[in-house]
């Protein structure tokens, strides 16, 4: 028995949002009186962090902290029209309309604070803290939330605004199938080392190195949840995963987690990433989307350090113990290919 | 339908209640005693999303007949905060970006509770066993075998 | 471990703000970590009943008769709803967006098409009660051939799973059976290659496994309405579509989630609410329909399996100069979302490089398994598999390293890509750099310099002649696991001009010959 040792990688891109575009969302953002504002989404957050990125996105707009913005998704009666969390559009295109939404209620703060201040409002400036001061002039200045109170109570002003983000639906040419499926793409490159042990036809994955282009990281931490929860589902889906073990045949499928096989905590291993930021141009703060494309080149750089490891090519997922076990077999014994 | 009585302690508060025989504990926590932080993943034993503890061992609160645990004491993330204040577990895991959709968290939590009740520093290999039985779909292990660790560490800095 | 490469694409990126860029808490984690992130589930209503659904036991069957008599008069039955009960009983889930024709009943009235189909839906006190009288629902079939390969599928005489597309596939722009990509001439290229590689690649279907499952709540509110509390992962999608299975006005509905534990696809599908409102409109009580696990695990739709066949021509040198790809994927018995990756698949051909010919054929095929749905990467992680790993064994066949085949076929700004869009904003090369350092993997200085940003354009950003097909240009037959070696003597190449500091090996085409034809363009 011998454990082969064995590296492979794979480049992949991934297009961000629905594609051919046709899939809107919007956002309504509101202050209430003491200067703290409310987005009101009807996007979902199954995890990704939807609440949490809008969140800063609409600070980052109002040029308010973020605690003093709060999310509230997935009401029917509240939230406005939002196409749902899939298609890695979250960012891209909530963002969007929460940044819309928020320059539109920024607006409407900076007439109210150029008001009380008697200034000009294109004079003015946030500070980020939670104040709104004359350029140049940090002492001529006046909370968010005197203003808020002003807007409210003696002004008459809603300091509210509304955003939608639609990229118009593309046609598709039936015979060269030309058309516009997205409008920016996310990167990767990853690579894979691996252990196959030549008796059992088991793999292990030793570790992980790769590098992601997901335009601007607009929160790191939430970005790395994704690439390292992605990877374990792209590990997964690459050595484990399937509800018909034996496709096309319909029958053994799992029925509870103990049939269905996924790898454990036992069973990572170290990953470390690169992040690289290219802004896209339409998205929010140049944001693309991390959330689905983070598992996609781990299946083949898998596959691919299999091959490097033993000389087996196993091209149907997933590559189970048995699959390269008969394969070695097949080829009569592993044969390590060139250390990488 | 024959009627059981039963007696417990939920997070140190007596409770008594009549249960039909065959019922769960899950279904006691959530439907009966309106405790809704044991999670609902599979009812066969197999996510450990409902993890609680009993005599301060982690059990698997679907697979749990409600009357085995006469007598016994039963905690749940609902109690495992002293006050307002987090439980180390907790806070961990929140600055560690432990949880992503929440829904395994519960259970996680309280599989970590009991190993660090046992061994309060335990060795990576003890971290991975103990939370072995529960499933997490979103975060790949990773940030929560740091979280428990590093929860294991400020409880050693701090003791 | 993670880092920010903040050096690279520096320049295209103003880094002076204020909240977007930081690592902020969630703004759920306290809520999650203390356990009160409310999850529908968690909603408890007075009075609920409980729905679990009959499904089928073939996978292709005739429905000649069902008996719900005893299932009527189990313990604590409230109702018993069928397919007749639905007030259109016909959907398909894109034609909120005019995509498709409607084709799957929310429950079963004359025919099954893959095992676990709703049939009849119970409604009782409890749980247990409901899946008592479950199983007492007696269903007489009368078993059809059923199909599972989706190859054997649009065979002539498979059996016809879905009399709404009766050959078995979705029908792209009312005429097609698959999608096509065109760019280029491919059988030119392929003719011209040094190597043609043509293999067969097999995903496997895959289930989504939240460890929350599939599920809502639905209750009558005041004033005629109904509030639903549900697990999907598109709210109004979701809504929409109650709204025209049950024949209401959208506002009838108050939608409540946003909660959701885990997705990946697996929640779009309005699985549960349809039957959960009908069940509260037709019993006036609070109905919830949660799957179990093994529910979820067979019925809930899959990630759908997909089957690829690529053939590459690559010269010597490295250059990719055609690549043909036929995809099927396996939709199950209905269309759900399928249709839609498939045109999505089509467009990222033929992934992030550079191919002066392209040819696609992407099928949307329907057998008798589970419905399949969007997963994670939907439309692409299986091509992306397909892809990687043939770009693997073409650098292994020319004996060219992996990662500096990639750069060299990598697409660039200003490069035409196959759905005949001029590439923007590219990053492909910068990340195989990246990662290659990080992993110490060994590259060439000249690989290590080049740029998504440079070289691109310019003759590359030219859309090539295309010849227009005959109805007779048919798909070759499947040729499995073939490369052939077609010599030297083949007639030189039009470009793909490749980039011009491409180290070529001493070969007649090498990479230098082409590099006249657009420069260095610096962009």
């Amino acid at each position: 028995m011998t454990r082969h040792r064995g590296r492979g990688m794979a480049a992949i891109n991934y297009p961000i949002g629905m594609n051919l575009g046709g899939d809107p969302s919007q956002a309504l953002v509101h202050s209430n009186p003491s200067g703290k504002f409310t987005v009101a989404l009807s996007s979902i957050d199954l995890g990704q962090g939807m609440k949490s990125v809008t969140r800063q996105i609409c600070a980052e707009t109002l040029g308010v902290p973020v605690e003093d913005v709060y999310v509230d998704t997935a009401d029917s009666d509240t939230g406005p029209h939002c196409m749902g969390s899939f298609a890695s559009r979250g960012t891209h295109r909530v963002g969007n309309a929460v940044m819309a939404a928020a320059k539109e209620a920024r607006g409407v703060m900076m007439e109210a604070a150029a008001e009380e201040l008697e200034v000009n409002a294109a004079d003015l400036e946030t500070d980020g803290r939670g104040n709104i001061h004359v350029k140049g002039a940090p002492h001529r200045a006046i909370s968010v939330k005197d203003v808020a109170i002003a807007a409210q109570f003696r002004q008459g002003k809603t300091i509210s605004g509304r955003g939608i983000f639609l990229v118009p639906l593309s046609d598709v040419d039936p015979e060269t199938g030309e058309m516009s499926p997205a409008t920016c793409y996310a990167h990767a490159c990853l690579v894979a080392e691996v252990e196959v042990d030549d008796e059992t036809g088991e793999v292990g994955v030793i570790r992980m190195d790769s590098a992601y282009e997901l335009g601007r990281a607009l929160n790191p931490r939430l970005v790395e949840q994704q690439l390292v929860g992605g990877a374990w589902m792209g590990m997964s889906h690459a050595l484990y995963e399937t509800t018909e073990p034996y496709y096309p045949d319909p029958r053994q499928g799992p029925r509870d987690f103990v049939e269905y096989l996924m790898p454990g905590p036992g069973d990572i291993c170290p990953h470390d990433i690169a992040v690289l930021e290219r802004p896209a141009p339409d998205g929010p703060f140049g944001g693309k989307g991390p959330g689905e494309m983070c598992a996609n080149p781990v299946l083949p750089a898998l596959a691919n350090a299999i091959f490097n490891a033993v000389g087996v090519r196993i091209d149907e997922l997933p590559i189970t113990p048995e699959k390269v076990l008969r394969a070695i077999r097949a080829q009569g014994g592993a044969r390590p290919q060139t250390r990488r | 339908m024959t009627k059981t009585p039963l007696q417990f302690r939920h997070n140190g508060r007596e409770v008594a209640l009549f249960v039909d025989g065959g019922t769960n504990l899950l279904v006691v926590l959530r439907e009966m005693l309106g405790d809704v932080t044991p999670k609902f993943g599979c009812g066969q034993g197999g996510c450990g999303a409902c993890t609680v503890l009993i005599d301060g061992e982690a059990h698997l609160s679907c697979l749990t007949l409600a009357e085995t645990v006469e007598g016994r004491a039963v905690e749940t993330l609902d109690g495992i905060k002293t006050g307002p204040n987090l439980h180390p577990l907790q806070q961990a895991f929140a600055e560690g970006f432990a949880a992503q959709c929440g829904y395994c968290t519960p259970g996680m939590l309280m599989a970590a509770k009991a190993l660090l009740d046992r061994i309060p520093q335990p060795s990576r290999e003890q971290v991975v066993e103990a939370i072995s039985g529960n499933i997490c779909r979103c975060t790949g292990y990773e940030p929560i075998i740091n979280a428990v660790l590093a929860a294991a560490a400020s409880r050693r800095a701090s003791a | 471990m993670l880092e920010l490469r903040k050096d690279i694409f520096a320049d295209e990126r103003d880094d002076n703000l204020n909240e977007v860029g930081k690592g902020t808490q969630r703004q759920d984690m306290l809520g999650h970590v203390t356990g009160t992130s409310t999850y529908f589930n968690d909603h408890k209503l007075q009075g609920m009943l409980h729905l679990r659904v009959v499904r089928s036991a073939q996978p292709h069957a005739r429905l000649r008769r069902i008996d719900t008599s005893e299932a009527e008069r189990s313990e604590g039955v409230r109702r018993i709803i069928r397919g007749s009960d639905v007030p259109r009983n016909l959907n398909t889930l894109l034609s909120l967006i005019n995509f498709g024709k409607d084709d799957e009943p929310t429950l079963a009235v004359d025919k099954v098409r893959y095992r676990g189909e709703p049939i009849v839906a119970v409604v009782a006190e409890t749980p247990r009660a409901a899946a008592e009288a479950a199983a007492k629902v007696r269903i007489d079939y009368e078993d059809l051939p059923a199909v599972f390969d989706v190859e054997e599928a649009l065979k002539p005489g498979a059996p016809t799973v879905n009399e709404t597309y009766p050959k078995n596939t979705f029908i792209y722009h009312e005429r097609y059976d698959h999608q096509k990509l065109r760019f280029g001439d491919v059988e030119r290229g392929l003719a011209q290659a040094d190597h043609v590689l043509e293999q067969r690649y097999q995903m496997s279907p895959i289930e989504h496994a939240p460890v929350e499952t599939n599920g809502s709540i639905a209750a009558p509110d005041t004033n005629g309405r109904y509030v639903v509390y549900t697990s999907t992962q598109a709210l109004f999608f979701s809504l929409d579509t109650c709204a025209k299975i049950l024949d209401l006005p959208s506002n009838t509905f108050h939608f409540i989630g946003g909660t959701v534990g885990g997705g990946f696809g697996g929640k779009v599908d309005t699985l549960t609410e349809p039957l959960a409102i009908l069940a509260a409109m037709l019993t006036g009580r609070p109905v919830r329909y949660v799957l179990g696990r093994e529910e979820e695990m067979q019925f809930g739709p899959p990630r759908g399996a997909e089957r690829i066949y690529i053939k590459d021509g690559v010269m010597r040198d490295g250059r990719i100069v055609a690549r043909q790809i036929r995809g099927y994927f396996d939709s199950g018995a209905y269309t759900r979302l399928s249709s839609y990756a498939v045109v999505k698949c089509a467009a990222h051909l033929p992934g992030p490089y550079t191919i002066p010919n392209v040819h696609g054929d992407i099928y949307c095929v329907f057998t008798n398994r589970t419905p399949a749905t969007a997963m994670r990467g939907f439309g692409i992680t299986g091509i992306d598999f397909a892809l990687e790993c043939q770009m693997d064994k073409l650098a292994h066949l020319i004996g060219m390293d992996p990662m500096e085949f990639r750069i060299l076929n990598a697409y660039r700004d200003g490069d035409m890509k196959a759905h005949r869009r001029e590439a923007k904003n590219t990053a492909l090369i910068e990340c195989v750099q990246v990662a290659a350092e990080k992993a110490k993997w060994p590259m060439r200085e000249e690989f290590r310099r080049m740029s998504s940003r440079k070289d691109g354009g310019g003759a590359r950003a030219a859309v090539p002649s295309t010849p227009r097909e005959t109805a007779a240009t048919r798909p070759a037959p499947a040729q499995q696991r073939t490369s052939y070696d077609r010599g030297l003597s083949s007639p030189p190449l039009e470009p793909p001009p490749p980039p011009p500091q491409s180290p070529a090996p001493s070969s007649s085409h090498g990479a230098t010959r082409f590099s006249s034809v657009f420069g260095t363009r610096r962009r």
